[in-house]
């Protein structure tokens, strides 16, 4: 402690008010104020673009949530849907829908008529403004209950698309008259059967059960085997990349030695989260779909891929919880005389469990918005068959949410426009409550000290 | 350094319970510990001395083998507790650390309750039989670990929870719950008011009936105060090695004396 004065003591400083700044402090007390504002402007713009986005998606896509139905009072003449007589399902199955239009249009005249309503409309055009899809509807319901046949039920009947469409102030008259579909007169007849309380909007359930319906019939078509593919998905992500993600991140972080190959083998997990979707897309093509011959559009292909692309996201959350345990747990559990894989089990890995959670989670949210992989191995068919219950209905073709989507506006109908906006709140609306899920289960573990 | 306290002693001849021969410890291309030769008596407090980096706890940490984790490690030489080689290809070092004990320099209890602090090297050792038999251990325990008094009432909280004094205490009294023979403490009290200090060290003393302490210290006050013997290491060598008394009063080395009288270190 003696060289102390050897450099000798600096020249004083002048005297300086601490009430003046002087031209250092004022320069840097810019500086911090200037990047407070582009801080801010940053956020501000984030924000913006968000909003933007929420405004643009709710205000095409809320409407999809309201769907105008017809309630008619239709006839099932026993002679033309049941020939035989017996209320056999298989022979009334051989009356095509075919057979089932000339009843609906029929109930729509009489209620025209019953309504006192004047229209200079032919029959057929009166038909028109229920849906195409309505026959089908009516048959499928005459097929699970034979026992309506001959009687004359009330049934409720989706509204054409462009009726639906005028509704939700999306077709008018100028339009209307353009349209080879509709016509004004048909518009006319919409005010006047809404006035008459027998055409009405209600919240759609259909949109979240029914399946897709063809270009023609936007009014059909719903998101029910979509959401299903999705959710088988995210069971096979989940019971797949879960187990061999955290099992790889243990091994990987805890006991493998290191060396060269674990290097090159943390480099590889490191680049495959960030290998382009697509990528692995083909790989499924490749390897699931031509070498293992699983088959296409299935929810199981589409699960494996979706496995390898969320493994590195979940391998790279794992071990950064892992890293983030404390040696000193490592040490105690150590130090008592625990294996390394009691002292893993036992006290590391419930104390990165809230990591792993919300990393796996995220995976999951990521997984469950990916389309790219999902064109290559045929999950962007046209599916109307909702797949059978797992485990068979991982085998089955199905579509998947984000895959709808896209499929929705490739289609011409601006119907579907405001449908691919409505799957797109869907979709939303999950990855939201998985998000939510990931931060409340964070907070809740993280209480346990 | 005339502030000395040096304790009356007995250091009758006591049986070795830790030998080492030719001790070598590596870090990659470091030659940590060089030529390590030192018996440990049993039922005895024994001290390492040194500036910092000369390698006490490295060689403490050679006696449970706590450096098989760290990968660079290499040991070479004997360690021998009771006479048999601590470093045999038959020896489990999970078993070998059940009968070692160790404390460490910052407090590390488990973010779990007290109870389940102290009754988890017991469960996994299988030492109790029943419910009752492990509500036992773990009242031993913390009474060994002077700590009962003060916990008995909140058994079911966090030992996180604890001061600091409380939660190294707590790590005593469960590194004694697994019954073992020999107990490493590294620096236990560096974390420590000087209260806290004090009831460590007398529990120290107290434990010196039953086991074999050897305790790392960066105080050579606490060294004198608790110790019979002592071992005085500086640049990976071990310098000087006797009978705490003698290390601190007469010194046979110059560099023992040059670092107790505080010219080194």
């Amino acid at each position: 402690m003696t060289d102390l004065s050897a450099g000798g003591i600096p020249a004083a400083r002048p005297k300086s008010s601490l009430l003046t700044e002087d031209a250092r402090t004022k320069k840097r007390n810019a500086a911090e104020r200037r990047f407070k504002i582009y801080g801010l402007s940053a956020v501000l713009l984030g924000v913006a673009a968000l909003v933007m986005l929420l405004i643009s998606i709710l205000g095409n896509g809320l409407s999809a949530f309201q769907q105008t139905y017809v309630t008619l009072q239709v006839e099932l003449p026993a002679e033309t849907l049941d020939k035989e007589g017996n209320r056999n399902r298989d022979e009334m199955a051989k009356v095509s829908t075919f057979g089932y239009s000339p009843l609906i249009a029929v109930a729509v005249e009489n209620a025209v008529t019953e309504a006192g309503i004047e229209t200079e409309l032919s029959p057929q055009d009166q038909g028109d403004i229920i849906s195409k899809e309505a026959a089908a509807q009516l048959r499928n319901f005459v097929l699970a209950n034979p026992n309506v046949v001959g009687e004359t039920i009330t049934f409720e009947f989706l509204a054409n698309g462009r009726i639906d469409g005028y509704l939700k102030d999306r077709v008018t008259r100028e339009t209307a008259a353009l349209d080879k579909n509709v016509s004004p007169g048909q518009l006319d007849l919409t005010d006047a059967l809404q006035e008459a309380g027998i055409l009405e909007q209600r919240f759609n359930w259909a949109f979240l059960t029914m399946p897709d319906a063809s270009g023609q019939r936007p009014e059909a078509a719903g998101l029910g085997v979509a959401i299903m593919g999705s959710l088988y998905m995210m069971l096979i992500v989940l019971g797949l990349a879960l187990p061999i993600g955290v099992a790889a991140s243990i091994y990987l972080e805890e006991f493998a030695p290191k060396n060269r190959i674990t290097d090159i083998i943390e480099v590889n997990i490191s680049n495959l989260a960030a290998v382009p979707s697509i990528v692995f897309g083909i790989l499924g093509l490749a390897i699931f779909i031509n070498f293992a011959g699983l088959p296409q559009s299935a929810p199981i292909v589409g699960g494996l891929v979706l496995t390898l692309m969320t493994l590195p996201t979940i391998i790279i959350a794992t071990r950064a919880s892992l890293k983030s345990v404390p040696p000193s747990i490592r040490d105690a559990a150590l130090g008592v005389g625990a294996s390394k894989m009691q002292s893993v089990f036992h006290h590391v890995l419930p104390l990165a469990a809230p990591g792993i959670l919300t990393g796996t989670i995220i995976g999951l949210a990521q997984a469950l918005g990916e389309t790219a992989p999902l064109l290559l191995i045929g999950m962007v068919a046209f599916v109307r068959e909702y797949p059978s219950g797992p485990p068979e209905g991982f085998f089955d073709p199905a579509s998947a949410l984000p895959v709808q989507i896209y499929n929705w506006t490739q289609r011409s109908d601006p119907a579907f426009v405001e449908r691919a906006s409505g799957a797109i709140i869907v979709l939303l609306i999950f990855l939201v409550s998985m998000n939510a899920l990931a931060i409340f289960l964070r907070r809740r573990f993280e209480r346990r000290w | 350094m005339d502030d000395l306290r040096i304790v009356e002693r007995d250091v009758d001849a006591k049986e070795t319970k830790i030998s080492a021969k030719n001790v070598q410890v590596y870090y990659g291309d470091n030659h940590a510990i060089k030529d390590v030769n030192v018996e440990i008596a049993d039922k005895t407090v024994t001290a390492f001395i040194g500036p910092s980096g000369c390698g006490k706890s490295t060689f403490l940490r050679c006696i449970n083998r706590m450096n098989d984790t760290i990968d660079v490690c290499r040991v070479e030489g004997d360690i021998a507790i009771d006479g048999e080689d601590i470093y045999d290809r038959k020896v489990d070092p999970v078993q070998l650390r059940a009968k070692v004990g160790m404390v460490f320099q910052k407090p590390n209890p488990f973010p779990k309750s007290i109870y389940d602090n102290i009754a988890y090297g017991p469960r996994i050792h299988g030492l109790a039989k029943n419910k009752a038999d492990l509500d036992n251990i773990v009242e031993q325990s913390l009474r060994r670990g002077a700590i009962w008094d003060e916990v008995k009432d909140r058994l079911h909280e966090p030992g996180t929870g604890l001061s600091g004094g409380q939660q190294q205490r707590l790590c005593i009294a469960r590194a004694v719950a697994t019954e073992p023979e020999v107990l490493l403490m590294d620096e236990p009290c560096s974390a420590l008011d000087p209260i806290a200090t004090a009831q460590v060290e007398e529990l120290i003393d107290e434990l010196r009936q039953n086991y074999s302490v050897v305790i790392v210290t960066h105080s050579m006050q606490q060294a004198a105060r608790v110790s019979q013997k002592t071992a005085f290491f500086h640049l990976g060598y071990l310098v000087e090695y006797g009978e705490t008394g003698t290390i601190f009063t007469n010194p046979e080395d110059p560099r023992t004396e040059s670092y107790i009288t505080g010219r080194i270190g």
